[in-house]
């Protein structure tokens, strides 16, 4: 129904709290708000295979368990594997009816370290095989749960505990890895990025994603003030920023056409988002230059794949 | 009486499975593992099983995604060998925390470097104690009829682990032999479906692997190891019900020409054909020398192997992988252990053969055999030999 409106209208969505409060996220922790909204658009009928990292320690202490739908972690590389394996398992057992006719949404979520990193393999037989089943990626740029170590999603010049703004070596070295084209060239129905700021956007590709059979991927932008050194009043406000900037820019992978999700006339000048934020605190303006250089240079890309898409 | 036909234990292995009708297979190739689960693949294109067959990209997936299927109520399965048991080493021990009884056949194979598909025990040595009940085939029949045994103690309600059948690469896994066949109603009456008490269920949600905090974690473990030690129990039950099915009978621990010997060897796998020729050829010369093997060896049958010992004066074990740093390798560690408090202790002499599919001829096995005698006429019990090595 929340299709219909474009606005802000928190009253349409289901009262139901399938990501229950109390749980033991961070102040401002915008993965919890990321799983909480992801519950809201997939309703009870839904299986959650957790990778190991901060989502799964918060909510799973036994006996509090903050989940209202069945959920499995295993361990931290392999959600997508066992996701593999639930909607496998689901497939055949209902085909020999030993389990009730009817859709269940089958979902691997995994942090940025459980993704970019050390769960890429495992997400690429998921994404390959065509499993009908959607992983979420939460992107808090960093292993947050560890202590802010870098993975391959902190972006460059991001100073984490494994990536200190130092004298000789300031910060991040390496350019974030765009794991949506990863995902988009296994050529799967639907992938795309959403940001916890923009909730109803994710909350719609959710539902998108699984109006289509196969394998789908939503890579998802999720502020830790813990680990970017912000008020955790104000991750709202970064999230919009990273996607008003041009940073990270909200889009969609629909059958291999791009399509961007927001229209934004101008983009807003970058150190907007950089300088409240204490991990890019250090930054010189040279290393400012290469982020902007780097982030236009994406960003034109991602306009014109939209161009040549909608041609094919 | 099933039909006897010959036929290569790995096929029959996969036959087995698949006439235990399987739900779920997760696999990966790899040697000399891979007819299994290509035979399997067979039978699911085909259009013989109605099974879903992930061909995962890695063993560490292939459990994963197992862990995955009987979590939601698939009866599963998988195979493997060697790197590829080393690469599942993390999943494997969660696996039984979960309470999720998969079953898994290993066909054993030595563990790189130097890389080598040959047999011995190296990769089942290295996951002994990642709490599956373990069970040991030594030929293509008992391949085929554990299988089913396999499920049928993995998933009885009072035991809900996982399950390892192990089963010597190459020397039993490529090997063609005479195998009796089950019917499929013999199969459908000693396995009943599998039917999970608690599984991943959108109308009953359920949390799986939740965080083990302090105060719960040390509790969890000691109720699975109280879970792994209870199985011993179903297994005989299991063991039982198999003889009354098809009339052969298999024991937690197997003896040969043991009762009154006065020197028993000790090993493991399908070596003991082997050691039993070579028993044969000295007992036709007046030496009364028997064995022992184990069955089950998890969860490990303490005092069946007791009393297959018995009072014999002196114990032979051998060795296929090695407990680098330690001059005691693992199945030693283990003869060692089971008489450290028994009222009787024989002399023990250790030996390591095999390894890496070095090959273990009837001559070896008299040598081994013959040496076991002169300890027990008085010879000093000596450090552990390495038979077959070049010098």
């Amino acid at each position: 129904m929340i299709e219909q409106y474009n606005v802000y209208a928190a009253k349409l969505l289901p009262p139901e709290e399938l990501f229950a409060s109390g749980h033991k996220a961070c102040q401002g922790c915008a993965p919890a708000l990321a799983l909480r909204y992801l519950m809201k658009a997939l309703g009870p009928n839904t299986i959650v295979c957790n990778a190991t990292g901060c989502m799964e320690i918060v909510s799973s202490a036994y006996p509090d368990i903050a989940w209202g739908v069945p959920w499995i972690h295993v361990a931290f590389e392999n959600a997508a594997a066992v996701a593999s394996g639930v909607e496998a398992g689901i497939k055949i057992l209902q085909r020999k009816g030993k389990l009730a006719p009817g859709k269940i949404n089958v979902v691997a979520i995994g942090g940025d370290g459980g993704t970019f990193d050390i769960g890429l393999q495992a997400l690429s037989g998921m994404l390959e095989r065509g499993h009908n089943a959607m992983y979420l990626c939460y992107d808090n740029e960093a292993y947050m749960n560890t202590g802010i170590q870098r993975s391959s999603g902190t972006p460059f010049g991001a100073s984490t505990t494994t990536s200190p703004a130092g004298k000789a070596i300031p910060g991040q070295r390496t350019v974030k890895t765009a794991l949506l084209e990863i995902a988009a060239a296994h050529q799967i129905a639907y992938a795309a990025t959403a940001c916890t700021s923009y909730p109803f956007d994710f909350m719609e590709k959710v539902k998108k994603a699984f109006s289509y059979d196969g394998a789908k991927m939503i890579h998802i932008l999720a502020p830790c003030p813990t680990g970017w050194r912000t008020n955790p009043g104000e991750v709202i406000k970064h999230g919009r920023l990273a996607v008003q900037t041009g940073i990270f820019p909200l889009y969609e992978v629909d059958h291999g056409r791009y399509k961007m999700s927001l229209d934004l006339p101008f983009l807003k000048p970058l150190k907007m988002y950089l300088s409240p934020q204490g991990r890019y605190r250090h930054l010189t303006e040279e290393q400012v230059a290469i982020i902007e250089a780097n982030m236009k240079a994406r960003y034109a890309k991602l306009q014109a794949l939209c161009r040549i898409t909608a041609e094919v | 009486m099933g039909k006897r036909k010959g036929v290569e234990s790995s096929i029959a292995l996969a036959d087995s499975a698949a006439m235990c009708r399987i739900e779920a297979i997760a696999a990966y190739p790899i040697t000399p593992q891979t007819h299994i689960v290509e035979h399997l693949s067979e039978w699911v294109n085909d259009g013989h099983l109605e099974a879903e067959f992930v061909p995962v990209e890695s063993e560490h997936s292939a459990m994963s995604a197992a862990l995955g299927m009987s979590a939601v109520g698939a009866r599963t399965f998988t195979a493997t060998s060697s790197q590829g048991l080393a690469l599942m080493h993390e999943i494997l021990f969660i696996a039984p925390a979960m309470r999720l009884p998969i079953v898994m056949a290993v066909a054993n194979r030595s563990l790189s470097g130097p890389i080598s598909i040959w047999n011995d025990h190296s990769d089942i040595m290295t996951d002994r104690d990642i709490g599956w009940v373990q069970i040991f085939a030594e030929n293509g029949q008992e391949c085929f009829d554990l299988v089913p045994a396999c499920f049928r103690v993995a998933e009885d309600k009072r035991v809900v682990l996982p399950t390892i059948l192990n089963f010597d690469g190459f020397v039993v896994s490529h090997m063609i032999e005479p195998i009796e066949f089950w019917t499929q109603e013999q199969f459908d009456a000693y396995l009943p479906p599998f039917d999970p008490q608690i599984k991943l269920d959108v109308r009953k949600p359920v949390a799986m692997g939740a965080v083990g905090i302090p105060e719960i974690y040390y509790e969890a473990r000691l109720a699975q190891q109280n879970a792994l030690l209870n199985a011993k129990a179903v297994v005989v039950e299991a063991f039982a019900e198999l003889e009354k099915t098809v009339g052969r009978k298999y024991n937690l621990v197997e003896t040969y020409k043991a009762d009154d010997a006065d020197a028993i060897l000790y090993l493991m796998g399908s070596l003991s054909e082997t050691a039993m020729t070579a028993v044969d050829n000295l007992r036709a010369q007046g030496k009364k020398v028997g064995l022992v093997r184990p069955r089950l060896w998890r969860p490990f049958p303490t005092q069946e192997l007791l009393a297959a010992f018995g009072n014999v004066p002196v114990v032979g074990v051998c060795d296929r992988a090695l407990a680098f740093g330690l001059e005691h390798h693992m199945v030693a560690q283990e003869i060692r252990t089971l008489f450290y408090d028994a009222p009787h202790r024989p002399k023990l002499v250790e030996f390591v053969i095999g390894l890496g599919g070095r090959d273990v001829t009837i001559g070896d096995m008299e040598h081994i055999l013959n040496r076991l005698l002169e300890v027990k006429n008085g010879a000093p019990v000596g450090p552990v030999e390495y038979v077959g090595v070049r010098k």
